[in-house]
Formats: C-alpha cells, sequence, structure tokens
C-alpha cells in the first residue's frame, strides 16, 4: 500500500492562535467528511479528490470564501515566529542544547543564542538536562529546524517552580484580552506566572497560591469555550480556598494530581463552541454551536 | 450458548441460521468507543467490542529513537499491539512474539497509507494497542481504537479506519467472528477500509475459500466497517462536540 494512495495534502495551519475565524460557521468536522459546497478552494486542514474537498484532520470547519479551513481541535504545538514558549533541556552538546518545547520536533538552542559567554563544551555549566527556560522561536526553517533565542526581555532560564500543560489553543482565553485574565490572576494568587505560546505554563509560589493557580488554569482549560469566562474565573479566586473540582492541567510533576481529585460528573455544558477563542466573553452561547 | 456438538465442537450455527450467541451472519457485536481516555498521551482511545477491551494510545509527531530510522521527507509510524499476560484465559507469556510483531506491522502499514506523512519529516507518529481482554478480532479492535486515538491526536488524515473480521462458519459467510467462530470456524479475514475511497489498507486471510465466498466476505466486510465508521465518529463528536469536555478527561468508572 504505497504512498501513491495519498492525495496532496493542505498543511495542519496555525492551530488556530488568531483567535476565532471571520465566519460564523463553525461545524466540527472529522477526518474523511466531505465539506460541502461548490468554487471552494482546499485550505489547511483539508485536501482535495477528484474534484470534492475532505476534512483532514478534527476541528472546526471555517470559511473564508473562496477556501475552507479545518481548524484543528486537538494536536501538538506548531511553532511559529515571534511565539514566546516554555521549553524543558533534553539533550545537551558541546555548542548547543536541545530543548523540548511540546512540538514535533525538539529545538536547538545554540550558545550563541543565550546572554552568556560560554566556551565550546561549557554548555552543561549553564543548563542541564531537565532545566525549564523560556525562549522565543525567531523562524522555522525549511528543513523544519525551529530556531529559538534565549537573548531578549522577559526570556531566559526558569529556576525553580513547576511547570503545567494545557491545549495550546486554550492559551489566549489564559492571557486574555491585551493579558487581562492573566494580570486578574497574578494579582488575586501572588504566583509568578510565565505563559507560553505552546501551552506550557510556568509557575512559581507559595503551594497554596500554586493550587489556585492550577484550579483556574483547569477551569480555563475545560469552560474556556463557554461564555461568562471571566466571570467564573475571577469568582473561583475571590472564594480564597482550593475548590472541590481542582483538577489540574496536566503536570509536568511527576505526581499529576497535586490537588483534589477532579469529579467524574461534569455538568452538562451548555450549547457554545469548543475551541479557539481570544479571551472575548461576549460571544454568544448556542448561536454558533457546532451541529452534530 | 450453543451447546456442544460431536467431538466437543460448539455448535456454531443452528438451523434457523443463528449463531452461537444468538446473532445472525451480517450482525456485529455491540461496539463502544471513548476517545481520549487518556490524558498523558497526545491522543487515545479505548474500544469495548464483544468481549474485547482495547486501549490505544498514541504520542507524536515526535523525534525519533533510534535516530537512523527517521526518513529525511516524512513520518514515520511505529505501532506496537501487545496483548496483556492476563488478557486470554491461558495466560499469555509477556513480550513480543511472532504473532504480535505480524500484527504491528500490518497495522502501521494500513496508517501509513492513509496519514499525511509528508507534514511532519524527521519524526515518528508511534502507535501502542493495549489488549487488555480478548476474544478474536483483536487486531481490528486495536486498529479502530488506534484509528480514533490518531484522530484525537490531531493527526492528519485522509480518513478514519474502521475494521472488522469476516468469516466463514459452519459454512457460512458471517460478520465479526467471535472467539469460538474463530477457533472452530473454517476461515478468519480481517479487513480495513477507508470509507472515503472504498479501498482497503488490511486484508489477510487464514482458511479456506472460494472466490464467490471471498466476494461475499468482502461485501459483508464493508457493509460492517461502515457501520463501525458511524460508532467511531460518535465517539469523537461526544468528546469534542458541544457538550463534551474538550480537555483531556478521565475514564469514567
Amino acid at each position: 500500500m504505497g504512498d501513491g494512495h495519498r492525495p496532496r495534502h493542505r498543511g495542519r495551519g496555525d492551530g488556530g492562535r488568531n483567535g476565532p475565524p471571520a465566519s460564523s460557521e463553525r461545524i466540527l468536522v472529522l477526518p474523511g467528511e466531505e465539506v460541502p459546497g461548490r468554487g471552494l478552494r482546499p485550505g489547511p486542514g483539508t485536501y482535495r479528490v477528484n474534484g470534492r474537498i475532505y476534512a483532514s484532520v478534527l476541528g472546526l470547519l471555517t470559511h473564508k470564501p473562496p477556501v475552507v479551513r479545518v481548524i484543528p481541535l486537538s494536536g501538538r504545538y506548531i511553532p511559529k515566529a515571534h511565539d514566546t514558549v516554555v521549553g524543558t533541556v533534553t539533550d545537551v552538546q558541546g555548542t548547543f542544547w536541545l530543548l523540548d518545547i511540546g512540538a514535533p520536533r525538539w529545538a536547538p538552542l545554540h550558545m550563541t543564542g543565550t546572554p552568556w559567554k560560554i566556551d565550546f563544551g561549557e554548555t552543561a555549566q549553564y543548563l542541564r538536562v531537565g532545566d525549564s527556560v523560556v525562549v522565543g522561536v525567531e523562524a522555522i526553517e525549511n528543513t523544519g529546524r525551529i530556531g529559538v533565542t534565549m537573548i531578549g526581555d522577559g526570556l531566559g532560564k526558569l529556576e525553580g517552580g513547576t511547570s503545567v500543560t494545557i491545549s495550546p489553543a486554550k492559551i489566549p482565553r489564559v492571557i486574555g484580552r491585551g493579558g487581562s485574565m492573566i494580570q486578574t490572576i497574578t494579582r488575586h494568587t501572588g504566583a509568578r506566572i510565565v505563559v507560553g505560546q505552546n501551552g506550557r505554563i510556568w509557575i512559581d509560589g507559595a503551594p497554596d497560591q500554586l493550587v489556585r493557580v492550577r484550579a483556574v488554569l483547569s477551569l480555563i482549560e475545560e469552560e474556556g469555550h463557554r461564555s461568562g469566562l471571566t466571570e467564573r474565573v475571577e469568582a473561583l479566586l475571590r472564594s480564597g480556598d482550593a475548590p472541590s473540582g481542582a483538577g489540574t492541567g496536566r503536570s509536568d510533576d511527576a505526581d499529576p494530581d497535586l490537588g483534589p481529585n477532579p469529579p467524574f460528573d461534569r455538568e452538562p455544558h451548555g450549547p457554545g463552541e469548543p475551541g479557539p477563542g481570544d479571551g472575548d466573553d461576549d460571544d454568544e452561547p448556542g448561536a454558533n454551536a457546532p451541529g452534530a | 450458548m450453543g451447546s456442544v456438538g460431536a467431538k466437543d465442537v460448539p455448535v456454531l450455527m443452528s438451523p434457523e441460521g443463528r449463531r452461537i450467541d444468538g446473532r445472525k451472519v451480517d450482525e456485529l457485536r455491540s461496539l463502544r468507543i471513548t476517545a481520549g481516555a487518556l490524558r498523558q498521551a497526545d491522543g487515545s482511545a479505548f474500544v469495548e467490542w464483544g468481549a474485547n477491551k482495547v486501549m490505544a494510545a498514541v504520542y507524536g509527531p515526535r523525534e525519533v529513537h533510534p535516530r537512523h530510522l527517521q526518513e529525511n521527507n516524512k513520518a514515520i509510524v511505529q505501532c506496537r499491539y501487545n496483548m496483556a499476560a492476563f488478557s486470554v484465559d491461558e495466560r499469555k507469556r509477556p513480550g513480543l512474539d511472532r504473532r504480535s510483531q505480524e500484527i504491528s506491522k500490518v497495522i502501521a502499514e494500513a496508517f501509513e497509507s492513509v496519514i499525511f506523512v509528508e507534514e511532519y519529516p524527521r519524526t515518528s507518529i508511534d502507535v501502542y494497542i493495549e489488549v487488555l481482554q480478548a476474544n478474536a478480532g483483536t487486531r481490528c479492535a486495536g486498529l479502530v481504537a488506534a484509528s480514533v486515538a490518531l484522530a484525537d491526536a490531531g493527526i492528519p488524515m485522509v480518513d478514519l479506519l474502521p475494521a472488522v473480521a469476516v468469516g466463514k462458519v459452519a459454512g457460512h459467510v458471517v460478520l465479526d467472528l467471535k472467539k469460538e467462530e474463530d477457533n472452530y470456524g473454517e476461515a478468519d479475514l480481517p479487513m480495513a477500509l477507508v470509507p472515503q475511497s472504498g479501498r482497503l489498507v488490511l486484508l489477510q486471510m487464514e482458511g479456506h475459500m472460494n472466490r464467490e465466498e471471498l466476494a461475499k466476505a468482502l461485501d459483508l466486510g464493508v457493509l460492517g466497517c461502515r457501520k463501525i465508521y458511524e460508532e467511531m465518529k460518535r465517539a469523537l463528536r461526544e468528546r469534542y462536540g458541544p457538550t463534551g469536555a474538550s480537555g483531556p478527561m478521565e475514564v469514567a468508572a
């Protein structure tokens, strides 16, 4: 069964991090489902066979006539230039380190891309396997190599603390419009938080502060697609206690459940769309619900 | 349950055309799929099919280990199908045996035909299939679970891959063999279908069939696959639709 059977693919796109699509048409599609309509051009997340267009990823179908595309609802982080990401060192070589940033490939960080003056072979003295760092994505080369740098404001090694991973599609909600959501969280909890576009969030603070931050992140990940998120987050922060539903995002520590176990029964979700949002709280629930 | 006939072989087909578990020749066993059952994996699915219980987890695309296996222009697909020691009546010795290796290979090749591997050069898409309870048709159940897990992981594909084992039992071509039918029947034919194109990406046979029976078996299998396809889609819509929690999910007790 060779490669000859596969039609040309249109790429996966950017994972929807530019916020909700322009059109109000947001239908959930699965791989292999045909996109109805004529005169359409296949965009990312789709492919064309015999003049018909099909979805290739599980996601939200969006139209920007004449292009039709699918924004994936899951999948690894796809790096983009100018993103700030939180990564972990997985390998140390003489002149560079390899970072796991949750993308399909590791990102090499060269020793000249750091604020330190490092001689050949001294790399291990600065960053070791397991260390967390904040880096900026510079460019994605044709070969697929992800260029990153640690030179810049807010970039550098992260000492102590812990990191939590959520779906990259929910990061815009964690940041909020103009940073409003993340500011609310840090103001109420007092924890230090570094948010990576790759879905990795580094947090540092007292244990009770961390518990509260995790609870909020968990709320955003699970309910970020519903309206009224800001109110619910503020209510959660004001209550001051660790709520009984404090499941975590995927913690990268050995023990993923530092808080109480999440309940099995989830409240039924009202109509609303799962998927990328930009912290916009006046979305109409129900009006644009993905079709069954 | 069928009664035991001569030579301790169970009665596999009643005069009315009912099988050992009461099914008709073209009936599937009960099937329930849960997408996103594992929070750690990039994608996952749990399949309960008849008495089969199979878990699949997908990691990737990710860096290839060992490095020399990577391909410059595409992702590789690595599959590990394994049966738990407690999955069968007679304890199965742990570890990969020839049968597991064969199944791993045919499943990996089936997915290579439908995944858009050129999207992710120099990476690996790793598919893990664990059979927790076995009752015939495990490679099909594993393929179905892995297919849902791949969609759950956001891997771009031509289509989902429904799969089913057709067979010949007491001279009749039947759909979805269970254990006794597989052990005492005359032929076993697992197959996997690409619904979008109607092509088969997996087809194997053990036993004997003539041309006519084979043609009938293929038709029956395709019909069965289309039904299975519906349950696969339902499971994914349940997780990602308006009422699902599109974040990581615990498997309910």
